[in-house]
């Protein structure tokens, strides 16, 4: 299987293509709905005045995420109180949530790779288009398997204004698998399925019972 | 009546990190049925692997584990007020040992409550009286957002889909949610279809359907007969494990039938996910029993 370093380059976005299985090694960050939502309210629409750390927040997080990935994921997380923080289960979370949002976030953090799962619209493949990015999909459910390929959680914010499962986390990944169901070359493994299932239902809704 | 806080915190763990036997066994067996090589078949195997590693180390099997829903079947003159008082407990000990995320969120303040413990709702307890001789039944099932966001509910005529008031129409619109769910609810998944009630008691029912085990079919034959048509139609969409394209879409269909009023026609869909995370304790006096 192809393996890719975080962070990636234009060039290793070009050449990946609906439908390939890839591993993910490098730092990444969780962000889902209210991180998506605070992101481009404060700094993307700027509709919302920043308050309290998120002029820091932000300053720090684009680190990460420039040439990066954002994955969609609420983990399960022990050593809250101790700050000994130790991913126990991390399987994505529905991606489709974040499609008022995700085109902008990918164009103004320069974000390389979305991961979630369930795939998204029309928004975010343009974005994966002119960014340029892919949408990376993970296996929803195997929250564990896929929290044993954390090796470090280097951090957190926004901790306790989003609480554990929308919290930004940062986390070092060594071999994440993922297959590439959205491409830069505007093709969607989701929209393909989607037409060819709905050309299956007519044919069984014209049957007889 | 005894203390089982620590019982029923067993109950949750055992739930949330161990897959039952019955939903293992058809999720291995479907592994077959996809290409090799295939993403389809990939991600089959990543799920096998991650119920091992998951039971083994005590981890949830999905980070979200869901809205814990309970089915108390508590004998006469059990006080349930106490009960509740301990599965709210129990349940609170469980996100603190990282059993459960913590899943409660405030609707209005968006405040996460960090401890699985929200209002009157959150957990969801229902309780049934049975007789005094028989034992205490608690039965835990925890349903995931992903696969709850996809459920579908269809008020019958439904002129677009051609679906009338009749188990014809009931096959058009559990197909229609199982084509619009694509692997959205974490295919493959398992069909919890309720037919009649209000709206309200229709999706209760499409839930609580999900109690029994897979293959277990509905005693009328005409709707075990649907069931196994509407598990094999499912398929032939070709959505496939996680969306990826494949032969398994749905694993198993449940109906039941309620009453309805003269004027409505509800017919509810609850999709779960392939983690089909369901367990059940048997308390009788002191001796305690894990399905």
């Amino acid at each position: 299987m192809r393996e890719i370093t975080i962070p990636i380059s234009d060039e290793t976005i070009r050449g990946l293509h609906v439908g390939e299985p890839v591993e993910l090694t490098g730092i990444m960050l969780t962000g889902r709905d209210a991180v998506h939502k605070w992101m481009t309210e404060t700094f993307i629409k700027k509709t919302r005045e920043p308050k309290g750390d998120d002029l820091q927040v932000y300053t720090e997080i684009k680190k990460y995420i420039d040439r990066g990935v954002l994955y969609h994921c609420g983990p399960v997380v022990s050593g809250i109180d101790t700050k000994n923080y130790k991913f126990v289960a991390a399987g994505p979370t529905t991606s489709i949530r974040e499609e008022p949002y995700q085109a902008l976030v990918m164009q103004h953090f320069n974000l390389k790779g979305v991961i979630g799962k369930g795939g998204m619209g029309a928004k975010t493949l343009q974005g994966c288009v002119d960014t340029p990015g892919v949408y990376f999909h993970a296996v929803g459910g195997a929250a564990t398997f896929l929290a044993l390929t954390v090796q470090k959680v280097l951090g957190v914010y926004k901790l306790e204004e989003f609480g554990v499962p929308e919290a930004m986390w940062v986390i070092e990944v060594q071999k994440f698998p993922v297959v590439v169901t959205m491409d830069s070359h505007g093709q969607s493994k989701h929209s393909l399925l989607d037409e060819s299932s709905h050309k299956v239902l007519d044919d069984l809704l014209a049957r007889p019972y | 009546m005894r203390e089982l806080t620590n019982e029923i915190l067993e109950l949750i763990r055992r739930t949330a990190s161990s897959l039952p036997k019955d939903v293992e066994d058809r999720l291995r067996a479907s592994i077959e049925k996809e290409e090799p090589g295939s993403a389809a078949r990939g991600a089959l195997e990543t799920i096998m692997k991650n119920i091992e590693l998951s039971r083994a180390n005590s981890t949830p099997i999905c980070q979200d584990t869901g809205t814990p829903i309970f089915y108390v079947h508590y004998p006469e003159g059990t006080s349930t007020r106490r009960l509740r008082e301990q599965i709210r407990s129990a349940l609170a000990e469980a996100t603190k040992r990282s059993y459960m995320r913590p899943n409660a969120v405030d609707a209005i303040y968006d405040k996460n409550s960090g401890n699985n413990l929200g209002g009157d709702d959150f957990p969801y307890i229902h309780f049934e009286e049975v007789d005094a001789d028989q034992p205490l039944v608690i039965e835990l099932m925890l349903k995931g957002g992903g696969c709850e966001n996809v459920g579908a509910q269809y008020s019958l005529p439904d002129n677009k889909l051609g679906a009338g008031r009749d188990l014809a129409g009931v096959r058009k619109v559990v197909l229609d949610a199982v084509q619009k769910a694509q692997g959205k609810g974490c295919a493959p998944g398992i069909l919890g279809v309720s037919i009649g009630g209000d709206r309200g008691s229709s999706y209760v029912k499409s839930k609580e359907v999900l109690f029994s085990r897979m293959g277990v079919r509905n005693a009328d034959p005409k709707l075990a007969e649907l069931e196994e048509r509407l598990t094999k139609e499912a398929n032939e969409l070709g959505i496939g494990p996680m969306g990826f394209g494949g032969q398994t879409t749905v694993l198993d269909t449940k109906i039941t039938g309620m009453h309805r009023l003269p004027a409505s026609y509800f017919v509810s869909v609850s999709y779960m996910c392939w983690a089909y995370r369901r367990r059940k304790m048997t308390v009788t006096g002191e001796a305690v029993e894990y399905d």
